[in-house]
């Protein structure tokens, strides 16, 4: 009626009971639901927890920035080449401005976190990439980044310490893109013939022309738990021999079963672990046998 | 007629015209010879025009054609003393690749490459040419092999990329052929790839990296295949047409952008049309590369491959986002 238009609406006599599809939309920042488990923890927690979900163990994907934070010693990371950005080769539409939402979105100049720095006082050069740059995806300036990290710790006789997060080669660029695959791996060929040290660390999701390339080669293999590792995509592949995969297929624990990879390590333990990789590969003094 | 594309019907059609003139002539007392003559000017005006304005578009259906030669083909005209060595002492042999010891005007070399079919049947045991982790490690076999007795290793591409299966994961796939790239790019014989049909992604790469790059005219090369490429970045396999316009992926363009070294004319209307006449032209390049390649020193070969691939990708330095 009328009449009721302009009265207050009258106070409900029950209570509003959110059903679980509403309690679960809990803003992203105070509280973080985990996308495996489903259940709601605090963020800080969360954070606290190195974005290891505190129920199931579920493990979140990390930015490069808090990756380096999680591994080195406080105040020993030094960026490298900061500067570096894409150009659009193919003239791809769009691919610019894709890129400068990235840069803004991010903070960073690319797919790839480069520097050096100490893990529990050794010094190691770190290349950490970020899934939230297109996807982790590796066009010129990832392959170059990598690239000039692997170079300089050959300069340096530092182990050399690379954490995959990849959707593979970049499609935008083309051919330059899956030139960096060989570029890459021609840089790990020459540090390992040097004598140096490489280890990669497999996080969610490595795939594609980055796990064909510089993620497998490592003279150890390491990845997280859960990470989905692979080559081709699993609907290609269900499309291809007209099968439905198991859920297990292309995770690191399937990986690992089937010799792909030397261990699976959880986030809490790979400080530690890379930690005890590096000093059973420090330089000794030959002839100074310490036992 | 299994033998004509899209693009050339023009051409076929008026030669069929030609041939009906010419077998008209011969069962009847008109004489046809300057209606003929005149088809035939027509004709050659035609093919130059079709065949030297193909866009890329036909130069990929040229490239997947039944009948375009494969590497057993180019293998059997160019090489003498073939011998097929097969098996990657893992797991099995894998059809998708072939490889084996040769000579080359005399010369000992290594020859690996991807082998597809060209019927249903051959298809099927060469897997589409679409290789296996196992392909991977038969190549880097003979290549290790030839490395130790300092032959150069010649290696043809063609694949529409290594084979997306269950089992290819599960024995690393991709480990398979990021070994080979790191391998090739340290192996101290001289390393000559020719992109001879299809150069898929990875797949192609996995047995392509070398000191010189030699595409045929024809032949395709990229990080995608063009229907993965419009599936990926328009939701849509059939734009592919736009990818490969986009993507710049043909011999010529690849040669444009600097990727590649030689880019290897075809017989007039695709390799297929003269397989034999085709390996002839690619002999000479062959030789060429060989010839620089086998001047250098070990040492020398493998830093100036070092070299190569390391000043390719493009990028600039941005001062701005450096300081933030």
């Amino acid at each position: 009626m009328l009449k009721d238009f302009f009265s207050k609406p009258k106070k409900r006599k029950y209570a509003t009971i959110p059903s679980d599809h509403t309690k679960q939309e809990v803003p992203e920042g105070i509280m973080s639901k985990c996308p495996k488990c489903g259940k709601i923890m605090y963020t800080k927690e969360l954070q606290k927890n190195l974005k290891v979900c505190l129920h199931c163990g579920y493990h979140y994907q990390m930015t490069a920035y808090e990756r380096v934070e999680s591994l080195l010693d406080e105040g020993t990371f030094e960026e490298f080449d900061r500067g570096l950005v894409s150009k659009n080769p193919l003239a791809f539409p769009g691919y610019l401005e894709k890129l400068e939402k990235d840069r803004k979105k991010t903070n960073l100049n690319e797919a790839v976190l480069t520097g050096k720095g100490n893990i529990q006082e050794r010094p190691v050069v770190l290349s950490v990439m970020d899934a939230q740059f297109r996807m982790g995806s590796m066009g010129s300036v990832v392959g170059e980044k990598i690239t000039r990290a692997i170079e300089e710790a050959d300069r340096l006789h530092v182990p050399f310490i690379i954490f995959t997060a990849s959707g593979g080669a970049r499609m935008q660029e083309g051919i330059y893109s899956l030139m960096q695959m060989a570029k890459t791996s021609a840089a790990l060929e020459r540090f390992s013939r040097h004598g140096g040290l490489t280890v990669t660390v497999m996080t969610h999701p490595t795939t594609g022309g980055v796990t064909a390339s510089f993620a497998s080669l490592g003279d150890i293999n390491l990845a997280e738990p859960g990470a989905l590792i692979g080559f081709a995509g699993r609907r290609i592949i269900e499309q291809t021999i007209r099968e439905e995969l198991p859920e297990v297929f292309q995770t690191a624990e399937f990986l690992l079963e089937h010799g792909q990879l030397d261990a699976v390590v959880k986030r809490h333990d790979l400080k530690k672990t890379l930690a005890g990789i590096l000093d059973i590969h420090q330089p000794t003094n030959a002839g100074e046998l310490q036992w | 007629m299994v033998n004509e594309l899209e693009f050339e019907k023009p051409v076929i059609e008026l030669k069929r015209k030609i041939a009906e003139l010419k077998e008209f002539t011969k069962q009847s007392d008109v004489d046809l010879s300057s209606e003929i003559e005149k088809l035939e000017a027509r004709l050659s005006r035609l093919e130059e025009e079709i065949y030297e304005n193909m866009d890329p578009w036909d130069r990929i259906q040229i490239a997947r054609f039944p009948e375009r030669p494969t590497s057993l083909d180019y293998i059997q005209y160019l090489f003498t003393d073939f011998l097929e060595l097969h098996g990657d002492r893992v797991y099995g042999d894998d059809g998708a690749v072939v490889g084996g010891i040769a000579k080359f005007e005399g010369l000992p070399v290594t020859v690996i490459g991807q082998q597809r079919g060209k019927d249903t049947k051959e298809n099927i045991r060469r897997n589409f040419g679409m290789p296996h982790p196992e392909g991977y490690r038969k190549a880097m076999r003979l290549m290790k092999q030839a490395e130790k007795f300092k032959r150069p290793i010649i290696s043809f591409i063609d694949t529409k990329g290594a084979y997306p299966g269950k089992a290819a994961e599960e024995r690393g796939i991709a480990e398979s052929i990021a070994r080979n790239l790191f391998e090739m790019s340290g192996l101290s014989v001289p390393i000559i790839c020719l992109i001879i049909g299809e150069g898929a992604s990875g797949g192609a790469l996995g047995i392509g990296v070398g000191d010189h790059i030699h595409v045929l005219e024809n032949s395709w090369f990229s990080v995608i295949s063009p229907e993965s490429a419009a599936a990926l970045l328009w939701k849509d396999a059939s734009q592919a047409k736009r990818a490969v316009a986009t993507m710049k992926m043909t011999a010529p363009e690849l040669k444009e952008l600097g990727i590649i070294d030689e880019l290897i004319p075809e017989v007039k209307g695709g390799a297929h049309k003269d397989p034999r006449a085709q390996a002839e032209l690619m002999r000479p390049v062959l030789a060429a590369s060989l010839k620089e390649l086998r001047a250098y020193a070990p040492e020398e070969l493998v830093e100036k491959r070092y070299e190569k691939y390391r000043k390719i990708g493009v990028f600039s330095t941005l001062e701005q986002f450096a300081r933030q």
